[in-house]
């Protein structure tokens, strides 16, 4: 009887909001309200949250955080309904005043599945009028997934006052939510109009509620929902081949990356350089360093320490390399078996060291906060990391071909690449020219090593994972080409991303060397091949 | 050229290889079986299964050799072939274990009971007779080495190329290996070893018997491998090796050459995972990381290659040397010791032992010829 009584009193004091009179029915609709919470019963809490949701009063906000996290408190004796703020302290719900000494009878008021569900949902419509754009958006999407019928009146009204372009459509979507779940007590006409809404914001969340629609409906909205649902599939499926096809560009970067300086050792000077994933480790170790100084003497700088590692991972992967040239490479010249059984050993070597000097455990690296986070574009979530990684490589990509084509010391090594003794002939130092390329083919790798840093586990087998994709890279795209590694790189990444939902990663990765080893049948020289003179040298 | 066929297949090292191999075959049983433990001549079984090991993979050595050594061609991933005998083997032990195995199931290996499995995949089918996996352990490696040559040789892929895809091709096939549901044991690999033929696996006669069949298996690879190197195909191979499009103008079919050679090689090295499989008790798809198929041509590197005996030396000396260092405090440094190998033999040593100890003979022969005026220049083989 008395939650009847609570409910009639309950409507009065809407209504009273509602016809005007609303400074006084807000005072009386509040503290009336706060009465629900001390009978100890789910049904009456029920009422009392329905009621200040209604109620529009400044203190529901706290009141129902309160209740949320169990702060809320009531004492039957006195009839009085305490919150508990962070600190300890009781304060008086309905008079805001400190509690010094509380009630002995004091008890929390308890919640179940359904009380924490209303408390959502009145939160929810409650911020739907918050200051913030920001809140307002949490507010709409969470009525919009609880489909809370009560909350339409406040949706609606929200709706007329809201100026946000990005929050109007929320509030549409929710309002058509609960629209297309309200049972009776909407139109046909409403319903096919509300699928028409949640249709056009096409995705996962949409296509539960049009699929999910009970079966009893009118034919024309099961028509008008079938049909939503077909076109939120296809866009669906368009969204996730974007997305594969992101992903695809994500990890061809990352090849392209880790093979263009394999390119220009394997590709323009003849030299398999197995240690070649040795050099990008070199790189992600140097960042590691870097970013350990930087730790330890000014934190400050921690943002640009990638940028401070870039030229140093050059210029210590070129040094590494240019030693290794002159010191082993360069007797092997013109047997290139060898060398790639020596580069192997190099490679072992250079492992070692690092473990020994590091330690075989994953060091960490971390993220620059301009590197960190995300943003949603249309479906699918980009990470600043993995985007900043594609520009950074397309960055390298460009400068290198820039520096072949419009440099000297490129120029000079295209001329010993094309015909060595004429180069020779002409002056250039043909000896100090191999150094040089093997050092910058070295130094790309290390630069390389500092963008892997970020995505991948700093360790020293870093370059062992690399070694064979970015030979494949290589030889995919046409040995002596850098825009054949560029296509090659992209390609295959796309291909393992697209691959992968249908056979799994490691299946798909197989399927991709597989389909590497076919193609090398067919064009044993790659994509790009090098035709003429220059084939057979 | 007129030599007795015996005297050409048998050279003088050949012969000192044949008649060391036969002695250890017969001197490590004897000192293990007889030789009362406490006395100083006495094999441990623990180094009878170390030598059992050295000696299949002084077989997958002599495997690669061949192609590298005569034909030139350097696959880095012979590790692949090993594997797969060994797996076929492996299969068969699997299968002989029966309702001895944890879950006692006597048709599936403990594996599959484990993954849920309801019945044996059809390609595990037959590997309970002996006969049949043997056959196997024969086919399959050649198989799979007869499709891939057959694609690479025809598009004449060569040279460094051949390398990256074949160390692409036993990349993959660990990757696949690693998969539970390939029917493989997955990670795990197949280990838990109970019988061969009858006989306990860990048995000391058994080890023995197993030491001499890798003896055994080993001989006979050296006199198919002699044969073949001292026959006329041998001087295509060699041909093939020194100058290949020179020797496909004088109108031989090199592609079919290659491919025989390949196959061959990758029967052999299988026969040698095969045995030993047994002799470790255990085979895992890390048997297919590139980086052993790597170590494998080092070894022959550092034999000498286009030296059979070499070959199987290397293939000793630095599996001996890696059993000494990986033991003990030593174990951090092993991995620069194989890498220095490698610089340093193909630096400084491009002939290998063998090889070396071959030319620094020669030249000392040539020495004494040149020194009487009248004979004429000798040439080199």
């Amino acid at each position: 009887m008395r939650s009847f009584y609570d409910r009639i009193v309950a409507l009065v004091l809407v209504a009273g909001i509602l016809f005007g009179g609303a400074t006084v029915a807000r005072a009386g609709a509040y503290e009336d309200a706060l009465a629900g919470f001390t009978t100890d019963s789910f049904g009456d809490t029920a009422d009392a949250i329905d009621s200040l949701a209604a109620s529009g009063d400044p203190r529901t906000g706290l009141l129902l955080e309160a209740l949320k996290d169990q702060r809320l408190l009531y004492s039957v004796e006195a009839k009085k309904v305490f919150i508990k703020d962070q600190s300890d302290k009781l304060t008086d719900a309905a008079t805001g005043e400190a509690v010094a000494t509380p009630p002995s009878d004091i008890e929390n008021v308890r919640l179940n599945n359904r009380v924490r569900g209303m408390i959502d949902a009145a939160l929810g419509s409650l911020t739907l009028m918050a200051k913030e754009p920001g809140r307002r958006l949490d507010a709409a999407q969470a009525v919009f997934k609880s489909r809370d019928s009560s909350a339409l009146h406040n949706v609606d009204k929200a709706r007329e006052k809201e100026t946000d372009p990005r929050v109007k459509k929320a509030l549409t979507e929710a309002r058509a939510a609960i629209i297309l779940y309200s049972g009776d007590s909407s139109s046909p006409e409403d319903k096919i109009a509300a699928i028409a809404v949640i249709r056009d914001r096409g995705d996962q969340d949409a296509l539960g509620l049009v699929d999910g629609l009970p079966s009893d409906l009118p034919p024309a909205v099961r028509q008008a929902a079938a049909s939503a649902s077909a076109k939120i599939q296809g866009n669906l499926a368009l969204w996730s081949a974007i997305q594969n096809a992101w992903y695809g560009l994500s990890l061809g970067s990352v090849l392209l990356l880790a093979a263009i300086g394999l390119a220009i050792t394997f590709g323009v000077m003849g030299i398999i350089n197995m240690a070649h994933g040795e050099m990008v480790m070199l790189g992600a170790y140097t960042t590691f360093v870097v970013q350990e100084f930087i730790r330890a003497r000014n934190p400050t700088l921690f943002d640009y320490s990638l940028v401070i590692a870039v030229p140093l991972a050059f210029v210590v992967s070129g040094a590494v390399g240019i030693a290794i040239e002159r010191s082993i490479i360069r007797f092997l010249y013109g047997r290139p078996l060898e060398t790639l059984l020596a580069t192997w050993g190099l490679s072992l070597i250079l492992q070692q060291a690092i473990r020994t000097i590091f330690g075989p455990t994953n060091k960490e690296v971390g993220n620059p906060s301009w590197m960190s986070g995300a943003f949603d574009l249309g479906g699918i979530t980009i990470t600043y990391n993995r985007l900043w990684i594609i520009c950074f490589t397309l960055a390298v990509f460009v400068a290198l071909l820039g520096m072949l084509r419009f440099t000297r010391l490129g120029l000079e090594m295209r001329a010993v690449t094309q015909n060595r003794s004429m180069a020779a002939a002409m002056g250039i130092r043909t000896a100090r020219i191999d150094a040089l390329t093997f050092g910058l083919g070295s130094g790309i790798a290390g630069i390389a090593g500092v963008a892997l840093s970020q995505i991948d586990n700093v360790s020293p087998n870093l370059g062992q994972g690399y070694i064979i994709d970015s030979f494949m890279v290589v030889v995919f795209g046409g040995v002596g080409n850098l825009w054949g590694t560029l296509v090659g790189a992209f390609t295959l990444g796309i291909a393992n991303k697209f691959l992968e939902p249908y056979a799994g990663a490691v299946l798909g990765k197989i399927a991709i060397l597989v389909l590497i080893i076919l193609f090398i049948q067919k064009r044993p020289r790659g994509m790009f091949a090098l035709k003429g003179r220059a084939v057979e040298a | 050229m007129s030599a007795f066929p015996l005297t050409r297949l048998l050279d003088n090292a050949s012969t000192i290889f044949l008649a060391l191999l036969a002695a250890f075959a017969i001197a490590i049983p004897v000192l293990n079986l007889l030789v009362p433990a406490g006395s100083g001549l006495h094999v441990s079984t623990y180094l009878v299964a170390l030598f059992g090991k050295y000696i299949c993979y002084a077989m997958l050595a002599l495997s690669i050799d061949l192609i590298w050594g005569y034909a030139g061609i350097l696959s880095l991933g012979h590790g692949a072939f090993f594997a797969l005998g060994g797996y076929a083997m492996g299969m068969y032990l699997m299968r002989q274990i029966g309702a001895r195995g944890v879950y006692a199931n006597p048709i599936l290996p403990d594996f599959m009971v484990f993954l849920n499995w309801q019945e044996l995949p059809l390609y595990w089918y037959g590997f309970n007779h002996f006969a049949y996996a043997a056959l196997m352990i024969v086919l399959v490696p050649g198989l799979v080495a007869f499709v891939f040559g057959w694609f690479a040789f025809r598009s004449r892929v060569t040279g460094v190329y051949l390398s990256i895809i074949t160390q692409a091709m036993t990349y993959a096939l660990m990757l696949g290996f690693f998969r539970n549901n390939f029917g493989f044991g997955g990670n795990n690999g197949l280990t838990d070893f109970k019988d061969i033929l009858g006989f306990n696996v860990q048995a000391e006669g058994t080890r023995n018997a197993l030491l001499v069949v890798s003896c055994l298996a080993l001989a006979l690879s050296f006199l198919i491998c002699r044969t073949i190197v001292t026959s006329k195909f041998g001087k295509v191979l060699v041909a093939i090796r020194d100058a290949e499009a020179r020797t496909r103008f004088l109108g031989y079919r090199v592609e079919a050459y290659k491919l025989f050679v390949f196959t061959l090689s990758a029967c052999m090295a299988g026969v040698a995972g095969a045995l030993y499989v047994p002799q470790v008790g255990i085979i895992n798809p890390g048997e297919f990381a590139p980086a052993n198929s790597i170590e494998a041509v080092i070894w022959v590197a550092v034999g000498g290659r286009g030296t059979l005996t070499g070959a199987v030396l290397g293939a000793f000396v630095v599996n001996y040397a890696k059993t000494f260092f990986t033991s003990g405090w030593l174990a951090p440094y092993w991995l620069f010791v194989l890498g220095g190998l490698f610089v340093a033999v193909t630096l400084l040593l491009p002939r290998g032992i063998v090889g070396t100890f071959e030319w620094w003979h020669e030249r000392r022969a040539e020495k004494k010829i040149t020194a009487l005026p009248a004979s004429a220049p000798h040439a080199a083989e």
